[in-house]
């Protein structure tokens, strides 16, 4: 046969995490060929390998059936490689056609260069069908014209093979439309396009076959037209062996948080949270399940006060938080509301800092740790000590730069901070993101043990396993919206995984809400 | 020894020293180019510098204005703020401390007056650079160019202030007239025979005491505030400082009016200390040569003393340098000056990696 | 013939000291000259640079002794400096520029028995020798002949640093234009505030046209290095301008219309020579037209430019000047320019 593209055991680690785990692929000429898997799966990481953005480890990649070592993306250019980055690498004030020739301006004087351009840019849009005003500076661009731009950048630099990171998450449905008409006229031409999404309902609607990534490893290569949604979604979120994680019976009692007709839209304007409604009450564990970039980390972020509420409103402990009434970080943990955040090394320690001074963060006022103005950094180190014993993380050493505990133990003093402050309200993002095996039952047994002590949790994961076994109910969410809440003990990973991809012909919205409780 | 400590030294002790030297070593190209022997240049230098009192006393001198500006380089640059304003926050500093002076004027006890002057230095310093903070903060205008924009206004004022309203009747100089000598602060050569000690007359006062208080302070407040620690997430990662709770528009406002406050000390050392007026431009290098001394102090105020030290020794042996080699002008010893800042601050990477691979190599990771 | 009047006048009150008139070989003494320039530097283009030219290079070509020179960065230094000279012997010292009148105050108090002359600024101490110029008076005679040059009736007057001392250029200009013309507008600008403004050619030139627009015909420019751009903006456009400090006729002949001189080098030199005299004399010296102090420039530059009428008249205005007829209001007895 004959493949465009062949990636034969390619292997790369960043330190500790395995990022493409001996990753074979193989994509024919003249197809649209999609890769899907969660965020962190290793698709970003292939393609920048694929691209000459990283080197890997080891394996071999051949373009068009000659064998490459690509050192830097000119080199993966050379070979007709082009890319469409999620987030575009325009130049706003430029116009299209200044925009098109960067880096291949050929020439000292920009005048021949821009001509010469002009004349082969009006032939690939005809070529293509992709019309798009030359002299236009971009920012006056729709998102979906300035995609257009990149794609037109891309085949004047001579791609044969394009490759498309997330391209539809920024646009409105009728430009998704023409995107796949041009994924048509591309393909029709002989390109190879090769899409990476997480939407499966893309893959279902304009690729030929479709791979499966899941932490770093290709675990499925199928036909498109020979599968389905919920079997790719399977795929994706895998199956693992439960951890048999033993939970006792918690009586639910008053509700301790509650979420009313929560909307939130971002600055480019695309909606992240649309009508969120929800309860959590004391002793219970609510899991929010989705595919992530669903709208679980905005979520996380407006209920812990660290970006505003712009509609809807956040009721905790008799207090009403609103767009008019805003919350932030610090007033929410006087309410009582602990926060472990998605990403640790992002916002839940500083990487530079001591343990000590890590394991103070957010709790640097409290009256036990300061003294008007003055820290006490001898109770800093006491309190991290006793972190450190209670959640037993290793090496216990205060002074020890936070950078330099294994991912677990940075999990483990997090969410020690966080559950020892005795909070009401538990948010926690990902608990066993990263972490070892050995950690993660631990970890389990923490927040079970928040439960048993009657506080409110929000459990938010990308792994179902985790979050069937340790919620009482599961709301998936999807583009931002709920699409199920359900007990969990009614639940099983088909289902959650159909909600997860919004298959709405396996679910019915009625029988749902009929045996939702703590529907409001 | 473990891996950290190792790259600690590397950061902290062996790479400013290797940059330091390198500098030496160009330095001492040049000065063969001109027909200088580098050996007796680096002696006058040294002799300049600490071969006798007065010299001393001028070394130590600018050691203090570079602390205090150092100092406040380091401050905002712990809350991830560039101040390049150092030279009008010192200008306008030395302004509150004379304006303290003149209002106060004339019976104070020294006790209070000079206290007076400090605090008034201190708030000029500190709302001069208040300003390009809060826009920074609120407004979103970027602080390296509102704080290079204060230092312009910062001399544009003085002039006015000094040309037209506050300048000694019937002197041409634009100058005010001398404090009164209860807003003296006493030179290091007046106190020392208390001691039994014979010092040659130098501009060192006792603001040196300052400086060094100012090192202890900065870095109890850094480490043992809660302002300091939030000030040091701030810089070090905004989204953690966030997600703590922590008002970052607060803390870069709160970040900039302690560094300004500390450049605006300079106009201590050099008008209540030395000048006993205010006079023009008696701030001149000392805001932007901060930034290097932050620099290579790793922004700690240990390292900025000793940095500092090192930029007081280059400014005083310059001097020596340039009063006795009739073939090296001042120029040259500017250039040497900027050879340091060169390899101290915008080459300071260049052995890094080097350093790194020999003696703290990274060891493999297996998982 | 000017340095002989300044001369007369330095040597004005120690004449009646000298017991004898001995030939100036006979009498020299064995001294140990030296010099601070400005903290701008030596080669500054303006201040410095005249003193090293007609001072301290002059007497060190004609007499063989050497100078000592000192280029301070800041005015710790300048203090530093004249005490190090002083106390390594040196005498006279002259201080260049008023930004070093603490300075001097400070080492001459403490090394009393060491000669320091000190330019343009005001340090009254017995050992001292202050030498100011009436900078107002040289520049009314430049602002008669730009009144009489001009057909617009419009002046323009660029200024460097916005000091009294530049002030007092341009009202003493101001001043001798409207006594030649009552009606004469001058046009007055300041180039900056700090001491940048001394060598920024290109914001003279703007300045310049700018004044040109609004109908200047004549230029005068007290402005240091700045001055340059100020010349050429008005040769590119057929004006006239003037210079200032050295005679700078010869930039551009045919619209030069002439300087006005201000003899700092010859001051330096004349305090080396009369200290050599052992006629070296404290106290204020102030160089006006009488003294040759100031003056404007007549060479063969601008000879074709100024016509016989021209030169008589300022001739006679300025031996007006000379025998107080004329009194010329200085800005910086009392910060305004009032007449």
């Amino acid at each position: 046969m004959n493949f465009a593209i062949e990636l034969q055991d390619i292997d790369k680690r960043f330190g500790a995490v395995h990022a493409n785990d001996h990753v074979n692929l193989q994509v024919e000429t003249g197809s649209i060929h999609g890769i899907v898997g969660e965020n962190g799966a290793g698709k970003s990481t292939l393609m920048s390998i694929l691209y000459g953005f990283y080197q890997a480890d080891s394996g071999s990649i051949k373009i068009f059936g000659n064998e490459y070592q690509f050192t830097d993306s000119h080199e993966a250019i050379a070979a007709g490689i082009g890319m469409v980055h999620q987030h575009f690498m325009l130049v706003d004030n430029f116009t299209v056609l200044e925009n098109v020739i960067l880096g291949a301006e050929g020439g000292q004087l920009l005048a021949e260069g821009l001509q010469a351009a002009r004349q082969s840019l009006k032939e690939l849009e005809e070529k293509y069908g992709l019309e798009v005003n030359l002299d236009a500076t971009v920012d006056s661009l729709s998102v979906g014209l300035q995609q257009r731009v990149e794609i037109l950048k891309a085949l004047y630099k001579g791609a044969k093979i394009l490759i498309l990171d997330e391209p539809t998450g920024v646009l409105t449905p009728q430009e998704t439309d023409e995107l796949f008409k041009i994924f048509a006229a591309l393909k029709a031409q002989g390109v190879t396009i090769i899409l990476i999404t997480h939407k499966l309902r893309e893959i279902m609607a304009v690729t030929d076959t479709v791979s499966v990534m899941r932490r770093g490893a290709m675990v499925a290569h199928l036909e498109t037209l020979m599968t389905s949604e919920s079997q790719l979604a399977e795929h994706m979120v895998g199956r693992k062996v439960l951890f048999n994680v033993n939970k006792e019976q918690v009586e639910a009692g008053d509700v301790l948080l509650s979420v009313k007709h929560l909307n939130w839209t971002d600055s480019q304007g695309v909606p992240r949270l649309k009508r969120i409604n929800f309860d959590i009450r004391a002793g219970e564990v609510l899991g929010v399940a989705g595919v992530s970039g669903n709208g679980q980390s905005e979520l996380l972020e407006v209920l812990s006060g660290i970006t505003p509420i712009q509609e809807g409103s956040i009721q905790i402990k008799g207090q009403t938080f609103s767009a008019k009434k805003q919350a932030n970080p610090a007033k929410m943990r006087t309410m009582g509301m602990a926060h472990v955040p998605e990403d640790r090394h992002k916002q839940g320690m500083v990487m530079q800092f001591r343990a000590a001074e890590t394991a103070i963060l957010g709790y640097h006022t409290d009256s036990e740790l300061s003294n008007g103005p003055w820290l006490k950094p001898a109770l800093g180190k006491e309190r991290c000590a006793e972190l450190m014993q209670a959640f037993d993380v290793r090496p216990d050493d205060v002074e020890l730069k936070s950078a330099n505990f294994s991912g677990g133990n940075q999990q483990k003093l997090i969410l020690a901070r966080e559950m020892e402050h005795d909070p009401e309200v538990l948010l926690i993002g990902q608990p066993t993101r990263g972490v070892d095996v050995g950690a993660i039952e631990f970890i389990h047994q923490k927040i079970l043990a928040m439960r048993a002590a009657g506080k409110a949790v929000l459990l938010v994961s990308v792994e179902l396993e985790e979050i069937l076994s340790l919620s009482d109910r599961i709301m998936v969410l999807c583009d931002g919206e709920i699409t199920g809440q359900m007990e969990a003990a009614k639940a099983d990973e088909r289902t959650l995984g159909m909600l997860m991809a919004n298959a709405q012909q396996a679910y019915d919205p009625l029988q749902s809400i009929a045996s939702g409780e703590g529907q409001s | 020894m473990k891996r950290d400590t190792r790259l600690a030294w590397i950061n902290g002790l062996l790479l400013p020293l290797l940059n330091v030297l390198t500098a030496f070593a160009a330095t001492a190209v040049l000065f063969l180019l001109i027909g200088v022997n580098p050996l007796e240049a680096a002696e006058t230098l040294l002799y300049g510098a600490f071969g006798y009192g007065e010299g001393i006393g001028y070394t130590f001198y600018y050691t203090t204005n570079f602390i205090f500006t150092g100092l406040a380089v380091a401050v905002a640059f712990h809350a991830g703020l560039f101040n390049i304003g150092g030279e009008g926050q010192a200008y306008i500093g030395g302004l509150g401390a004379g304006l303290a002076v003149f209002m106060l004027f004339p019976e104070l006890s020294p006790w209070l007056m000079i206290p007076a002057s400090i605090l008034g230095a201190m708030i000029f310093g500190g709302a001069w650079a208040s300003v390009p903070g809060y826009l920074q903060a609120y407004r979103g205008s970027h602080i390296v160019i509102t704080t290079i924009m204060f230092n312009f206004l910062a001399a544009t004022l003085m002039v006015y202030l000094l040309v037209k309203v506050l300048r000694e009747p019937g002197q041409m100089t634009p100058q005010t007239v001398l404090f009164p000598d209860n807003a003296w602060l006493p030179f290091v050569h007046d106190i020392l025979p208390a001691f039994g000690i014979e010092m040659e007359r130098s501009p060192l006062n006792l603001s040196i005491l300052l400086a060094l208080a100012m090192c202890f302070l900065v870095w109890f407040f850094l480490w043992h505030t809660r302002w300091g620690y939030a000030i040091r997430v701030t810089g070090l990662n905004p989204h953690a400082a966030v997600y703590g709770g922590i008002n970052q528009k607060k803390i870069i406002v709160v970040a900039m009016c302690i560094s300004g406050a500390l450049a605006g000390l300079v106009g201590i050392n050099e008008l209540i200390g030395y000048h006993h007026r205010i006079i023009m431009n008696f701030h001149l290098g000392y805001g932007f040569g901060g930034i290097a001394v932050a620099l290579m102090g790793r922004n700690h105020p240990f390292g900025i003393v000793i940095a500092a030290l090192l930029f007081g020794t280059l400014y005083q042996g310059g001097a020596e340098l340039a009063f006795e080699w009739s073939n090296i002008s001042r120029d040259i010893v500017v250039v040497m000056q900027g050879l340091v800042i060169l390899f101290c601050g915008a080459l300071e990477y260049m052995y890094k990696p080097t350093l790194i691979r020999w003696l703290a190599p990274v060891q493999e990771v297996r998982s | 013939m000017k340095n002989t009047l300044i001369s007369k006048t330095i040597k004005g009150v120690s004449l009646a000291i000298a017991t004898s008139a001995l030939s100036l070989s006979a009498m020299a003494a064995d001294i140990n000259p030296a010099v601070v320039y400005s903290d701008a530097g030596k080669f500054d283009k303006s201040f410095s640079e005249a003193v090293w030219n007609n001072g301290v290079k002059r007497f060190m070509d004609e007499t063989g002794i050497e100078v000592k020179e000192a280029e301070p960065t800041n005015l710790a230094q300048v203090e530093q400096y004249l005490k190090r000279l002083a106390k390594r012997g040196h005498s006279p010292i002259v201080a260049v520029g008023f930004s070093q009148t603490n300075a001097v105050l400070a080492a001459a108090q403490e090394y009393p028995d060491t000669q320091f002359t000190l330019i343009d600024g005001w340090a009254p101490e017995p050992n001292v020798q202050n030498v100011g110029f009436k900078e107002h008076e040289g520049s009314f005679l430049v602002g008669v002949l730009a009144a009489m040059k001009s057909e617009s009736g419009v002046l323009g007057f660029v200024g460097g640093m916005d000091i009294p001392l530049i002030s007092a250029f341009g009202c003493g200009y101001e001043q001798g234009a409207k006594y030649q013309n009552a009606d004469i507008k001058v046009i007055q600008n300041m180039t900056g505030s700090t001491p940048a403004a001394f060598g920024n050619p290109s914001k003279g030139a703007e300045l310049t046209r700018s004044q040109m627009e609004s109908g200047a015909d004549v230029i005068f420019a007290a402005a240091g290095g700045t001055g340059t751009g100020v010349y050429q903006a008005a040769a590119d456009a057929g004006k006239y301008a003037i210079g200032v400090d050295s005679n700078q006729n010869h930039l551009h002949p045919g619209t030069m219309l002439t300087s006005m001189v201000k003899r700092v080098g010859e001051a330096t030199y004349l305090s080396y020579t009369s200290a050599m005299e052992n006629n070296w004399q404290a106290g204020p010296v102030t160089l006006g037209l009488a003294e040759g102090g100031v003056d404007w420039a007549l060479d063969e530059h601008n000879r074709p430019l100024i016509t016989s009428q021209m030169e008589a008249r300022v001739n006679d205005i300025k031996a007006k000047i000379i025998a107080g007829d004329i009194v010329v209001h200085d800005y910086r007895t009392d910060n305004a320019c009032t007449y």
